[in-house]
């Protein structure tokens, strides 16, 4: 086995890395392959709480990197999946705890046994996302389809492929299909057009992740939402399975369709 | 002690001023550390700033340099270099690429042969957010422009793709200078000492020039039938 490490980044905070790493890596595990999450976000540690494994932390990433455990102590095995590990961050630290020559030496650790290893980057372009970024093998881009959020992206491309750590791929997240319809929020085509990178998923909106982080259980492990099944998607496009992206416009659902058939009728 | 006449320091007020010879990059590079090596009490603590000349060197030739000479105690703060891939390169890593008084002889002096106005730099890539391209000549980019990129030129600036980003043409006071671009609609557009936003556009975008009319920024789209 040799795993491939995958960096979930943005440059902008709040659009999704933690959501979709873990994710991700949820419906890479749900398909028995073996998976390790980062949390590279040293002081500002979320991906436990995203996956509901907060309250069972007892080492952390700097504790590996300072040497006062080995790796295998600070892995964290899922409830769920028993294939899916998570290596917590330091919550009393910052980012000057780890190196990027830290992260490549315990990638290089974990790649024999496993066959995924995901990192959730920080926000912003300094030091959390260097070590995030150092032992990627692919890193992901995530953006919101605001302009705001889509011209960091554009800056940390530039700053992937500067690090010769490129091309990145794109994920688009909490796109409005009905806002999109209405020219209200920019369109998937809009974002390629100007980040001309290449695109490996778009989430849709849905209320249900809030509900899913909150609770700690990944959104990917719930059947019927519309969001878990974009993530289960990307996750299989990542393993090198083609497909297809899903169709928006016949979006809305039951409702979207009902309220399609009222609409003509004169309500 | 060994004399390194491929290596010229110079203690100016930004730093220390490392100029190096017009070599092959690694032969150049090992001067400098090697150079580096047998002065280090005399250098510790130094702020640098790098002359290399016309070298093509990629942002992980710089980090890798800058973290050696770091581990030597120097903190690398300023590259300077002919070249605008090395010197945006060296932007994407933070570190700067103009001292308040450029006065390396080398970057001088190859302008200074050459006819003023005349001198072009072509880029062939995306200028994504925060790069900043920036010649005393014309600027040519094939590729798009991006909103947050700016690019600063003493002469003309041509864009074969779209230009979104901050373009100043002109930047010396030259009120000849034009801007084209296959689309243009720069956040900002400045000619000399005018500046123009882009107004929304109508329809769809087509090739066009911007130019000073009169003090006035005026840009008319190219039309190969005439009007």
């Amino acid at each position: 086995m040799a795993a491939k490490v995958v960096t979930v980044t943005s440059g902008k905070g709040g659009v999704g890395k933690t959501t979709a790493t873990a994710n991700l890596a949820s419906a890479l595990a749900a398909e028995n392959l073996k998976v390790v999450c980062i949390d590279a976000d040293i002081g500002l540690r979320n991906l436990d709480v995203v996956l509901g494994l907060e309250n069972r932390i007892v080492y952390d990433l700097v504790d590996v990197v300072e040497g006062r455990c080995r790796l295998r102590q600070a892995m964290i095995r899922d409830k769920r999946l028993p294939e899916l590990y998570l290596i917590p961050a330091a919550q009393t630290r910052d980012k000057s705890a780890v190196s990027p020559s830290d992260m490549v030496r315990l990638c290089d650790e974990l790649r024999p046994d496993y066959d995924w290893v995901l990192i959730d980057s920080p926000a912003g372009i300094e030091r959390g996302f260097r070590n995030a970024i150092a032992p990627a093998d692919l890193v992901i881009v995530i953006t919101n389809p605001e302009v705001s959020a889509v011209r960091d992206a554009d800056r940390i491309i530039g700053l992937i492929e500067a690090e010769e750590k490129g091309p990145a791929r794109l994920i688009i997240n909490r796109l409005k299909p009905t806002m999109v319809k209405r020219e209200e929020m920019l369109s998937p085509d809009d974002v390629l057009e100007l980040l001309a990178v290449e695109l490996i998923g778009i989430v849709p909106e849905d209320e249900n992740v809030t509900l899913s982080i909150n609770r700690g259980v990944p959104i990917v492990l719930d059947g019927k939402s519309r969001a878990g099944l974009a993530f289960r998607n990307i996750a299989a496009r990542l393993r090198g399975e083609p497909v297809p992206f899903l169709d928006f416009n016949d979006q809305g659902g039951l409702l979207g369709r009902l309220a399609r058939l009222i609409r003509p009728g004169g309500a | 002690m060994e004399e390194h006449p491929k290596v010229q320091i110079k203690g100016i007020r930004e730093g220390l001023l490392i100029t190096l010879e017009e070599e092959s990059w690694p032969e150049a590079r090992a001067a400098l550390l090697e150079h580096v090596k047998n002065q280090v009490d005399f250098l510790r603590g130094g702020r640098l700033i790098l002359d290399i000349g016309n070298h093509v060197l990629r942002a992980a030739d710089l980090g890798q340099l800058r973290d050696v000479l770091s581990e030597n105690g120097l903190s690398l703060w300023a590259v300077l270099s002919g070249s605008p891939v090395t010197q945006q390169n060296a932007q994407t890593l933070g570190l700067a690429t103009r001292i308040t008084k450029p006065t390396p002889e080398r970057s001088t002096s190859s302008l200074e042969t050459a006819l003023s106005g005349e001198q072009a730099v072509l880029v062939r890539r995306t200028l994504r957010s925060g790069f900043s391209l920036q010649h005393r000549g014309h600027v040519i980019v094939i590729g798009d422009v991006n909103p947050g990129s700016e690019i600063v030129a003493g002469g003309d600036v041509v864009v074969w793709g779209r230009l979104r980003g901050m373009v100043h043409a002109g930047a010396q006071g030259e009120e000849a200078a034009v801007v084209c671009a296959l689309d243009l609609s720069p956040t900002q557009l400045r000619i000399a000492g005018q500046i123009a936003v882009t107004p929304k556009r109508r329809g769809k975008s087509q090739p066009e020039m911007a130019r000073l009319i009169d003090g006035q920024v005026v840009a008319e789209s190219w039309n190969p039938k005439g009007k």
